[in-house]
């Protein structure tokens, strides 16, 4: 990109129309310039969004997040509307386009911060580090539930503030009447005094000629006319008549389709490939090779194996052609690799303990292990998970005379674009990327693999191709949530204190405080052993959080028992020194009616995780029915901070629930001669609508910062639901998938899973 | 070449007599609603209606449906200004998220209320197994689908009649 300067990311521009793009946007780009006295202000928050305007006072927020159903865009759109006091009905949201300037540096602050509020002395020299990183990394990423708590944070809300205060500016210029008496509602400013009273296009062209504030007044939070309301989402209406345009919707002139076989033994490559009957299949056009790529990245980088392309006049035809292939695949020794051997490597590993690191290391572990009275252990063990969002990995390429046209939906589409150039060896700006509505994410479509392929696939056949993957490559293909053993000790106190707690893992991404436990415990040791994974990994929704949710929480409820201690009572004071989890333990509890008892044959489990920003209490209600599992209902509390669209965090709650449990339930993905077993929906599971139970959730808004929503409500849902099974059949189980251990109802009377 | 009954018109298509439905309608006839979820008829993201009742078009071959009347999201809508109950009832209960399978959902769920105008709980769950959501909107659709259920009796019944129904 070139040189940024001042009047570029904050003037205004007519748009086609006649419309204003308010210059508030700015994000200084380069430093280079004069720009960098625009940084330096002590304590100054930078903006990162655009705002327009257009003739019919219309407001449009432009937003760097992509949307695969969470809703953050019109979050977003509510916290800049609100600060800019916009008639909510006149508000329109627009995500950004996947160039240079709407890099994440807000996500990177977030990312490499946790959040942390900083000290305002080091906040010039921060910005100018972050600014440089993230160009560096093409970040703009939708993933660590970070589009509300970050972007909305620091960028959408600054940048309503700066707009409304700009507008304002220029109305009391034009009127010649002090700044303070004019006042703003409804995308419209008002001089009562004079009656006085004009729509924000009047003064956008003027508002758009100054400079805006890095730190605009933000209202307080009894002042929030929009946030925290539950509005409609911009995007539903599209998305029940068919017109919501996903990647595989696109439809590009003189387009083909092709479809893929990679590797299936990770690490392979084609050894022997003889294409002549795929080649006479009606429709097919080509069969082309995938050589190995690879994208090294701060952020979703990958590494892909070789790859074998159809090419055809239609999916279909391409799908018989790759069926028709006689292809055999070398794994250059990865071929013996299984399921049973990885998990002996882990548990060698775990066992051995080579190069532990210690997560965290306070208070004499050994010493008080070694006095005490009352020691547990146990070992835990979860499954690789596949992702498998709705729809399967797709994108259409275009690449023809040095240039690269591409329409995707994805989680980063800046990283992917960069991804696509560097395998082409074009210039990014010779990469033009659509993003597109994802049919889910989760985590998958933050790497570009598919990108790619589609990029290499179109320049070998010189014209638009829809690289379309089936539901087989796409459940093998997958970078996975890690599959791995953990193990606990823990020191009881009989006075139901905790008095030493230990655990060891084998693997470790993030976030770094996954496996932490919020429980008061005088000697902790947490620790992970560093392990090589043949199989690909990757950020499955709450990444980490997601198996150290399980362990920790189905253990301290061992501890609970080993006491012979109610769960929730025996959680609760551990939790003295931590308000705002107790708050949210107590309130699950409590609208679970937990003191209720239960029948004979049911029971409630209780679990609690901090994740993302946000804490969660999840309580389980199940029936043991003709010895199947029916889970009766699921009760969650989360402290949200403040909820900008509770029925949006409402339903992210719901949403990883059901994520949550059809993992804990049935999903498992295993490896046999060195490839994944599973291939579609008939053997790695969804939960259905029959066994999904009804989920209440109670949002608490603490006055915090706003938490995430996308992930949150997924880590408790595991060990809530072991912790219930528990309750009702005496029976602990420490290892995924549930399916394995005890049969669970489908919600029909007599059919079993 | 073979004929297609589809949302009222009359298409004639050009294609290998096996080639699952839902290719045609996505890649010839350049109707997107209907999504591709699996191939093999378990995820339910495909689901048009034949004749009135759910079919999962990855699986159907063109030449079954020769001269039948199918249905996809594009033509569930009353009218070009009128959407189905249960479009509404979609969108007042904000029952999409990443929103993929909801086309097949919808006609899962317009195929029920035809043969059913009032489903209970199991009748619904009933109807519903074949259409897998990974959002896990289950409660969110369990719930529209009631709506439409009782907006489509209130339009229906005369007022008299209307007071011995209690419940949709």
């Amino acid at each position: 990109m070139g040189k940024w300067t001042r009047r570029a990311f904050i003037s205004a521009g007519v748009m086609a129309g006649g419309g204003i793009l308010v210059g508030v946007a700015i994000r200084p780009g380069n430093l280079a310039d004069q720009v960098e006295d625009e940084v330096a202000g002590e304590g100054e928050t930078l903006v990162h969004a655009y705002v327009k305007i257009d003739q019919d006072n219309v407001v449009t927020a432009i937003v760097p997040h992509s949307e695969m159903g969470q809703g953050a865009q019109t979050a977003l759109a509510q916290m800049l509307a609100d600060e800019l006091d916009a008639d909510w009905s006149k508000v329109r949201v627009e995500e950004a386009p996947a160039r240079a300037e709407y890099s994440h540096y807000s996500i990177g602050r977030g990312y490499l911060l946790g959040g942390a509020e900083l000290p305002s002395v080091i906040v010039p020299t921060f910005e100018g580090v972050m600014m440089r990183l993230s160009d560096s990394l093409d970040l703009q990423v939708t993933g660590g539930s970070m589009s509300v708590r970050v972007t909305g944070t620091y960028g959408m809300r600054v940048a309503g503030a700066a707009t409304r205060d700009m507008l304002k500016r220029a109305a009391a210029k034009s009127w010649d009447v002090p700044f303070d008496d004019i006042r703003t509602e409804n995308s419209t400013l008002f001089h009562d005094a004079s009656g006085r009273a004009e729509p924000y296009i009047s003064f956008a062209e003027a508002a758009s000629e100054m400079r805006p504030s890095y730190v605009p007044k933000l209202k307080e939070t009894n002042d929030f006319g929009i946030m925290g309301k539950p509005v409609q989402r911009f995007d539903i209406p599209s998305k029940v008549d068919g017109t919501a345009q996903f990647a595989l919707d696109v439809r590009v002139p003189n387009m083909v389709y092709a479809t893929v076989q990679r590797s299936p033994i990770f690490g392979g490559q084609i050894k022997k490939l003889d294409d002549s009957a795929a080649r006479v299949v009606k429709g097919v056009l080509d069969v082309i090779q995938v050589p190995k790529i690879g994208f090294d990245s701060f952020l979703g980088g990958f590494t892909a194996d070789e790859t074998v392309a159809v090419v055809a006049d239609g999916y279909w035809a391409a799908n018989r052609g790759l069926r028709a292939l006689d292809v055999q695949w070398e794994g250059n020794g990865n071929e013996t690799m299984s399921s049973a051997s990885i998990r002996a490597r882990q548990d060698m590993e775990l066992a051995e303990a080579i190069d532990r690191k210690a997560d965290i290391d306070t208070g004499d572990t050994e010493s008080v292990f070694a006095d005490a009275e009352n020691v547990i252990s146990a070992d835990y063990r979860v499954p690789y998970l596949a992702h498998s969002c709705m729809e399967p990995l797709n994108a259409t390429a275009d690449v023809r005379d040095g240039k690269c046209e591409i329409w995707i939906g994805c989680q980063n589409p800046l990283g992917f674009r960069r991804a696509v150039a560097d395998a082409l060896g074009f210039k990014e700006k010779d990469v033009t990327l659509h993003n597109l509505f994802m049919g889910g994410g989760f985590g998958r479509k933050s790497r570009a693999d598919w990108a790619v392929q589609a990029a290499l696939i179109s320049r070998a056949v010189g014209r638009p191709v829809q690289l379309i993957w089936s539901r087989e490559e796409d459940m093998r293909q997958d970078y996975y949530r890690p599959g791995l053993p953990s193990s606990f000790r823990a020191a009881l106190g009989q006075d139901g204190s905790l008095l030493a707690w230990e655990n060891t893992y084998v693997g470790k991404m993030e976030p770094v405080e996954a496996p932490l436990i919020p429980y008061s415990a005088a000697a902790q040791n947490i620790g992970h052993v560093p392990s090589e994974s043949y199989v690909p990994l990757g950020a499955w929704r709450s990444v980490d959080e997601s198996q150290h949710g399980f362990f920790t929480e189905c253990f301290i409820d061992e501890c609970a028992a080993a006491l012979g201690a109610d769960p929730f009572a025996y959680r609760a004071a551990l939790l003295k020194d931590k308000p705002r989890h107790l708050a949210v333990l107590e309130r699950a509890a409590q609208e679970a009616g937990w003191n209720t008892p239960l029948g004979e044959g049911r029971g409630r489990g209780i679990a609690l995780k901090e994740s993302f920003g946000s804490i969660v209490a999840e309580v389980a209600e199940v029936s043991i029915v003709d010895g199947e599992v029916v889970i009766d209902r699921i009760v969650l509390a989360a402290d949200a901070g403040f909820a900008v669209n509770p029925d949006g965090f409402a339903a992210q709650m719901e949403s990883g629930v059901i994520y949550g449990l059809t993992a804990a339930i049935y999903g498992e993905i295993t490896i046999e001669d060195g490839a994944v077993v599973q291939s579609n929906f008939h053997d790695y599971q969804a939960m259905r609508m029959s066994a999904a139970p009804p989920i209440e959730t109670h949002i608490i808004n603490s006055g915090h910062k706003p938490g995430g929503a996308g992930e949150p409500g997924t880590p408790p849902a595991a060990p809530a639901l072991a912790n219930a099974i528990f309750a009702a059949t005496g029976k602990r189980i420490r290892e995924l998938p549930l399916h394995h251990h005890i049969p669970f109802s489908t919600g029909f009377s007599g059919v079993s899973s | 070449m073979i004929t297609l009954n589809i949302n009222g018109d009359r298409k004639t298509v050009d294609a290998d007599p096996d080639t699952p439905l839902l290719w045609v309608i996505r890649e010839q006839l350049a109707m997107t609603g209907t999504k591709f979820g699996c191939g093999i008829a378990q995820c339910g993201a495909c689901t048009v209606l034949i004749g009135g009742t759910a079919a999962r078009a990855c699986v159907i071959p063109l030449s079954n449906v020769n001269g039948r009347e199918v249905t996809t999201i594009e033509g569930l809508a009353i009218d070009e200004n009128t959407p189905h109950p249960l479009q509404e009832a979609w969108i007042e209960h904000q029952t999409p998220q990443c929103g993929y399978c909801q086309s097949g959902q919808l006609m899962a769920a317009a195929a029920l209320l035809r043969r059913n105008p009032n489903p209970t709980d199991d009748d619904i769950n009933r109807a519903m197994e074949g259409n897998i959501c990974r959002c896990g909107m289950y409660g969110r659709i369990k719930a529209a689908i009631k709506t439409a259920a009782a907006q489509m009796a209130d339009e229906t019944l005369t007022p008299a009649a209307s007071e011995e129904v209690t419940d949709g």
